[in-house]
């Protein structure tokens, strides 16, 4: 006789029939799917393990503070006016546009403008370099400037998202009262809204920097010819900066450079490991403050 | 402005179509040479949202001065009714309103009122406490100033906070966050918040129904030093409130007409002949919790 296909009730409880098979292809794909998880983590740890290890001996006081052949400080100081001068176009833009998501846009606005910033986050950052190249460098100079537009590009969706979700979680309460007070609603915006929702406004801003700091494409098009020697904060000549130098370095062939490259990628590294990391501790402090 | 017919006795005909008389529910028991001042004159106010409709053919007439206390139970349209008053509904999706409410005379939804002026002179205080995230000083002092009523803020304030009987609680700790209140107090803030701008209306939705009971009683103690200086419209779905607070009371109820159950006004007149003499088999069930 065959088996019965109702198990026998009084039968011992032991996995009877195929289970034991499908309990094993059930426990590989487990087991296949943390290995994947556990690959993520350490592809980071040894690009961090790497980077620490070869350029931690180059850091000294005089790398960071001094310009070539014995420092590198110019690099850093450039990268910084450039971050600073995209995140100063980037900001207010994106902070209307989640302000224009959350406060004012119907819903098939939200839903389009959503896959715009989309589709501007996938756009890759040599496509930028290249359009900022010939709106603003072919036929001009080289410019800080120009690099900071292209990076505020890169930046933009991802303040404008990072500010709509923090937007959304001002209480609908808040909105109510000072509508119900006769208040006009930029007015609420500004002395509300806006204040309540800050923490989280600031912290999308640090990851949209830590971003944009580490982008090269745009940079070799629209500062990558500058003297590595001066300390310059003028946004409208070619900077040196920290991104097109390590590439330089990597070019050339010299062990020295090459050292040179190691350290100027582990403050990189380290800038943006930190940033993130800070932000996002701010982020989950003020969504607490927020759901209280 | 079109007074209410004075043959009617307070007692409600259940209009059942937007051809609804206009004098319906605005009925009164006084003499007939005594003419109560109407600030709202709702007539044959339909109100839907999306499909659904919400509210059907009321016919309300809310008088100067006095409290009236909107009961019934839940779902059955009273807190549309009250948001509509301060067109705090317009911007719910699929929100649509037929019939006419007029407010001392002037029609509320005409083409060219503003609804920032509306809620200017209409003020409404919430279910839930929704103080802003900032000090109790500023959450009052918070509408003058957008307003423009920055003279004699600080007498401002304090008049406010003395008219919500919290001055005595809050006056030595008025730069602390207003989050730090009870919720009791943090009602009575918004209260605060609602008259330091002098409407002439004041709409409540359930204003104690967060609170325990001392807290409740605060509040009622409140609005009854608020009455004669503000018209008052409070929604609640306590009856003992209704009674212990309300000048006049309107009933309203679910009632199944065609296929869905809309919001209908049964009853409205005196709230001592409500609870002791109610006209409507339906309004004698409900407050003496033979409901359902």
């Amino acid at each position: 006789m065959s088996a019965p296909t109702i198990p026998d009730p009084s039968a011992p409880l032991t996995p009877s029939g195929n289970l034991r098979r499908r309990q094993l292809v059930s426990r590989a794909a487990e087991l296949v799917a943390t290995a994947a998880a556990i690959a993520a983590i350490a592809v980071l740890a040894i690009v961090i393990w790497t980077v620490a290890s070869r350029g931690i001996k180059t850091i000294d006081l005089d790398f960071v503070f001094t310009g070539y052949p014995t420092g590198v400080g110019p690099m850093l100081l450039g990268t910084i006016v450039i971050s600073l001068v995209a995140t100063l176009i980037a900001m207010p833009i994106g902070v209307l546009i989640a302000l224009f998501l959350t406060e004012y846009a119907g819903a098939r606005g939200v839903r389009s403008m959503k896959m715009v910033l989309d589709l501007l986050n996938g756009l890759p950052s040599i496509v930028l370099g290249v359009f900022v190249f010939a709106l603003l460098v072919d036929h001009k100079q080289q410019s800080a400037f120009a690099g900071a537009v292209a990076l505020a590009i890169i930046e933009l969706p991802l303040i404008a998202r990072g500010s709509q979700e923090v937007l959304l979680l001002v209480p609908k309460g808040l909105r109510e009262a000072s509508d119900a007070l006769g208040v006009a609603r930029w007015r609420s915006v500004v002395t509300v809204i806006l204040p309540t929702a800050l923490g989280g406004i600031v912290t999308a801003t640090v990851l949209a920097v830590a971003r944009a700091a580490g982008e090269t494409a745009p940079l070799i098009l629209a500062s990558s010819v500058f003297d590595p020697k001066s300390f310059s904060v003028n946004p409208f000549e070619a900077l040196p900066n920290v991104p097109v130098w390590i590439y330089k370095l990597s070019e050339e062939g010299n062990p020295e450079g090459f050292n040179e490259a190691w350290g100027m990628s582990l403050l990189l590294v380290s800038f943006i490991l930190f940033a993130s990391l800070g932000a996002r501790a701010l982020l989950a402090r003020s969504k607490r403050k927020l759901s209280q | 402005m079109n007074p209410p017919d004075q043959a009617v006795p307070s007692r409600v005909r259940i209009q059942t179509g937007a051809t609804a008389l206009p004098t319906g529910a605005t009925g009164t028991t006084a003499a007939p040479a005594f003419q109560p001042e109407l600030v709202f004159d709702a007539r044959g106010v339909s109100i839907s949202y999306g499909a659904k409709q919400a509210l059907a053919a009321v016919n309300l007439g809310i008088r100067r001065g006095e409290i009236t206390a909107l009961i019934g139970p839940s779902g059955c349209g009273k807190t549309t009714f009250l948001r509509s008053l301060n067109r705090m509904n317009d911007s719910v999706p699929g929100f649509r309103i037929e019939g006419s409410v007029l407010y001392h005379g002037h029609e509320l939804y005409g083409g060219n009122v503003d609804q920032v002026e509306v809620r200017r002179r209409i003020g409404m205080v919430f279910q839930k406490p929704n103080p802003f995230p900032k000090s109790i000083y500023d959450n009052v002092a918070w509408a003058p100033r957008n307003l423009g009523l920055r003279r004699g803020l600080d007498e401002r304030v304090e008049t406010a906070l003395r008219g919500a009987a919290l001055w005595d609680e809050v006056k030595d700790r008025l730069k602390d966050s207003a989050l730090g209140l009870s919720g009791g107090q943090q009602q009575r803030l918004c209260i605060a918040r609602a008259i330091a701008i002098e409407p002439d209306v004041l709409l409540l939705d359930e204003p104690a129904s967060a609170l325990d009971p001392i807290a409740t009683g605060a509040i009622e103690d409140l609005m009854h030093s608020l009455k004669g200086r503000f018209t008052i419209v409070i929604v609640t779905h306590n009856m003992q409130q209704a009674a212990r607070v309300a000048d006049r009371t309107a009933f309203f109820s679910l009632e199944t007409g065609g296929e869905k159950p809309v919001g209908t006004l049964i009853e409205v007149g005196d709230t001592t002949q409500i609870f002791s003499d109610p006209r409507d088999p339906r309004t004698r069930d409900y407050v003496t919790g033979r409901f359902g």
